[in-house]
């Protein structure tokens, strides 16, 4: 371990709570993403358990509303959408393309704390009467009928939406501004360019979210009649300008993690990404389709059907560049060198999980199926594949890359593949008989059921609870490892990026020298630094086949 | 369903297939072993962005074509008006009986419902006949569907509500035509016929003094104006649909008559949902009625002379 690093340079709670080197603030994310993790966790815990009876096992129908609300603000406001970006971002962003720090260090900071005085405001919601609107907000029950506590709620995500943008703006001219000499864009990590994609659909994106939350809240305090018909406003005005933020903030969520698989795959096949011009630009095509698909959250509120046929066509749109990563990743482990660590098995679990997730957003954008699983579990099931069997898989799996980078251990290896198969079983075992539940005809958002559909979300809640220990495991043994994990060195995998070729952990100005980069982005062949392909030795798996 | 299954579990198998295989067939068997370097292959880049698109495009139109179909309801429908309100379903049949979380229909008919809230978004969704349709606060939405099998099937409220957002369902029940008018006869003392009770209101609520069925007071006449094109004062037609009626009496400005003044004062807050249903029944009734040569909104037939 080096002497001197981020982590131990300076002491005190204020070194950290003032912070502005961009490693520790991604630290503070973790934790406190971390924490609201777990929170979201607990209420998708109590549902699981209350579903296992038609009449519900555990709680009222109020308290039910409320856990599906609360679980949902929580975990898409305060974990998902943070997740990658602000902890793995935040860290590696300024690293991979050489540079000390993002462009607004200070900013930076500024944005975790927009972010918990958003969580706080939501935290004083929940805790006081909860909040029981769906994380939809739909109005007029939102704005008029619910009782819950809407207006702090509502004020807290505004609140933490400016932590998103002020994120976005930062990685932003980071990435235009601060590459070292020889980091063309062509030679960025595609992590970066994820990174990238996901920012542009930040600061344009979230403002809208922000302007309709607070109409939103203003109509509730003040009875305006924005969303309100009884005062003259229409309920699916606000519907269209939710979603004009809230579809694109799925592509916040999952394209950061399609960032991450990016860089495992190429480590732990030892070779190129195949096609990575073509990577980096659905990482792009896909931040831009994504503003126009919207409204197929809508295809059943009366909307006119041109309306419904023009965003059915864009939503099919979209899905071309997702399958091209698709494709390219599983190219790339064509004759590659696989190892089957940790990292690799998320990134594999991932592409699985993704694409029956992926697959299954083609049933939903079928206008003609959507009347049948419209608003019922396949819905729920088809973005819990995305979220949790993408995203959260690629969030984990890229801890667990980086890990060694971050704390500059390693993990136990062994413990941690079992834990990655396990929430693999876990997962499939939670998510996949929902579908079955939506096609049979269940609603989502129920509190209770025809007994009929008994058997299938008992099947669901047994997978939660493999699932969950898939994720406790983790939480665990990184924890661990931290005080008693082997020793990690420079580069342990090894991979190729710029991250790689400082210490583990960085020293808080990230390199010793300002690097210049000379070489393409995976590129094993030029690379003699990193120990591989010994004079003599069998370099490549198959020769020339 | 089936088309768009059989695609996903193609690609969803060949790629997990893929995957596993090289998984396997391409495991290190070396510390330092490197991976062939393959950069990429614009064929087949193109390749698969072409085919997925052009697949994509097949599965788009399949969908198109059915929904297209059902949001455009056939001429000849029954006609059963749904109210949705926390957290109960209130139908009404053509003869005025009313129902409670319940919906009776005859089989092989064209059915159509339109659905008002009283108060938050709901959705009226029947899984066994794979329709569904959100009921929204402020305007009428229509959904139709032909039973095709006698029997009784699930409907849910579908669009989350509030607290007995779950409970807020009931049951359809197909019947035999004959069963159905049996049942329709059956029960329909003390509940009165829409139109009657619309005509009432009609006059109770004062717009025959306006709206003469001669066509010679201030407000047009409305005899045979549901489902004509009426012409308005900006020169643009609209078909006088369930929807137009409810928005003439709520916001009467929003669209001018041709030659009328705006004169009509809204019932915004004054008359509930059923209310307006029972007018709206009232008005169609007036379908077959002569419609006066002058006095009256409907549009001039165009065409050839």
């Amino acid at each position: 371990m080096p002497r001197e690093h981020y982590l131990n340079a300076t002491y005190g709670i204020r070194s950290w709570l003032l912070t502005t080197d961009h490693k520790r603030i991604a630290m503070l994310y973790l934790v406190s993403v971390t924490f609201f993790f777990f929170i979201g966790g607990a209420f998708a815990t109590m549902i699981r358990i209350h579903l296992l009876t038609p009449t519900g096992l555990l709680v009222t129908p109020e308290t039910y509303n409320k856990l599906f609300t609360m679980h949902g603000v929580a975990m898409i406001f305060f974990f998902l959408i943070p997740s990658i970006p602000a902890v793995l971002g935040n860290f590696l962003l300024p690293i991979m393309i050489g540079a000390k720090d993002l462009a607004f260090p200070k900013i930076n900071l500024l944005s975790w704390y927009i972010y918990l005085i958003g969580g706080g405001f939501v935290l004083y919601s929940f805790s006081t009467g909860g909040l029981d609107t769906g994380w939809t907000f739909y109005t007029p029950l939102s704005s008029v009928y619910s009782n819950s506590a809407v207006t702090p709620a509502v004020i807290g995500v505004f609140i933490n939406g400016f932590s998103s943008i002020l994120t976005g703006l930062n990685f932003i001219v980071t990435v235009h501004t601060m590459r070292a000499p020889g980091m063309t864009w062509f030679r960025m990590p595609l992590f970066v360019w994820a990174q990238y994609a996901t920012s542009i659909i930040f600061i344009l994106g979230t403002p809208v979210i922000a302007i309709t939350l607070l109409l939103a809240g203003m109509e509730r305090m003040f009875h305006l009649g924005f969303f309100n018909p009884a005062l003259g406003g229409d309920p699916i005005l606000f519907q269209h300008l939710f979603w004009f933020y809230s579809h694109p903030a799925v592509y916040i969520m999952i394209l950061p993690a399609m960032g991450v698989i990016s860089e495992i795959i190429p480590t732990f096949a030892r070779k190129p990404i195949f096609g990575y011009s073509f990577i980096a630009a659905s990482s792009i095509a896909i931040a831009v389709i994504g503003f126009f698909v919207w409204a197929h959250h809508m295809f059943l509120t009366g909307q006119s059907t041109y309306s419904a046929l023009a965003f059915s066509l864009l939503s099919y749109l979209v899905a071309i560049p997702s399958a091209v990563k698709v494709f390219n990743w599983t190219s790339t482990l064509y004759k590659g060198s696989i190892s089957y660590d940790t990292p690799m098995l998320y990134a594999l679990g991932f592409i699985g999980l993704f694409l029956i997730g992926g697959l299954t957003g083609l049933f939903l954008a079928c206008l003609g199926l959507d009347i049948h699983i419209h608003d019922t579990y396949f819905v729920v099931a088809h973005f819990h594949y995305i979220m949790v069997g993408g995203a959260v898989m690629g969030y984990v799996g890229g801890l667990h890359f980086w890990w060694p980078k971050i704390t500059g251990k390693l993990y136990p290896e062994f413990l941690a593949r079992v834990a990655a198969v396990i929430l693999f079983i876990g997962f499939n075992l939670t998510f996949f008989p929902q579908f079955l539940l939506g096609y049979l005809g269940m609603p989502r958002r129920y509190s209770s059921y025809p007994p009929e559909f008994q058997v299938l979300n008992v099947m669901s809640t047994a997978g939660a609870s493999i699932l969950a220990l898939g994720y406790l495991l983790p939480m665990i043994y990184l924890t661990w490892s931290m005080r008693y994990g082997k020793v990690a060195g420079r580069n342990p995998w090894p991979a190729t990026g710029l991250e790689w070729q400082t210490d583990s952990p960085p020293p808080t100005e990230n390199f010793d020298v300002t690097p210049e980069v000379t070489w393409e982005p995976y590129d094993y062949e030029n690379r003699p630094d990193l120990g591989l392909a010994i004079e003599g030795a069998p370099t490549h798996a198959h020769g020339d086949d | 369903m089936v088309y768009i299954t059989l695609i996903s579990l193609f690609f969803g198998v060949a790629i997990t297939a893929a995957i596993v295989y090289f998984f396997f067939k391409y495991r290190r068997t070396h510390p330092e072993q490197l991976g062939v370097p393959i950069h990429g292959d614009m064929r087949l880049e193109t390749a698969w962005i072409v085919v997925p698109a052009l697949l994509a495009m097949t599965m788009f139109a399949w969908g198109a074509v059915v929904y297209v179909d059902y949001r455009r309801a056939p001429v000849d429908t029954l006609d059963i008006y749904v109210i949705g309100k926390q957290w109960m379903w209130k139908a009404q049949q053509p003869t005025g009986l009313k129902e409670i979380n319940e919906l009776h229909v005859p089989v092989g008919r064209d059915v159509k419902l339109i659905l008002a809230s009283e108060d938050v978004i709901h959705d009226f969704s029947v899984p066994a006949f794979r329709v569904k349709m959100d009921v929204v606060p402020g305007h009428y939405n229509t959904m139709w569907f032909r039973p095709t099998k006698v029997g009784r099937y699930h409907f849910f409220c579908s669009q989350y509500c509030g607290t007995n957002h779950s409970l807020m369902g009931g049951w359809v029940t197909v019947m035999e035509p004959t069963d159905y008018a049996a049942w329709l006869s059956g029960a329909s003392e003390g509940n009165e016929n829409p139109v009657l009770a619309g005509e009432k209101l009609f006059a109770d609520k004062a717009c025959i003094t306006c709206h003469l069925s001669d066509g010679r007071g201030r407000a047009p006449s409305l005899n045979g104006v549901y489902g004509a094109k009426v012409l308005l004062a900006d020169g643009s037609t609209v078909t006088a649909d369930e929807g137009y009626i409810r928005e003439s009496i709520l916001e009467p400005k929003a669209k001018i008559v041709a030659g009328y003044q705006p004169l009509m004062p809204s019932f915004q807050g004054q008359m509930t949902e059923e209310q307006i249903l029972n007018l709206t029944a009232y008005i169609k009734s007036l379908q077959s009625q002569p419609v006066p040569a002058t006095g009256s909104g409907i549009a001039p037939a165009t065409g050839k002379k």
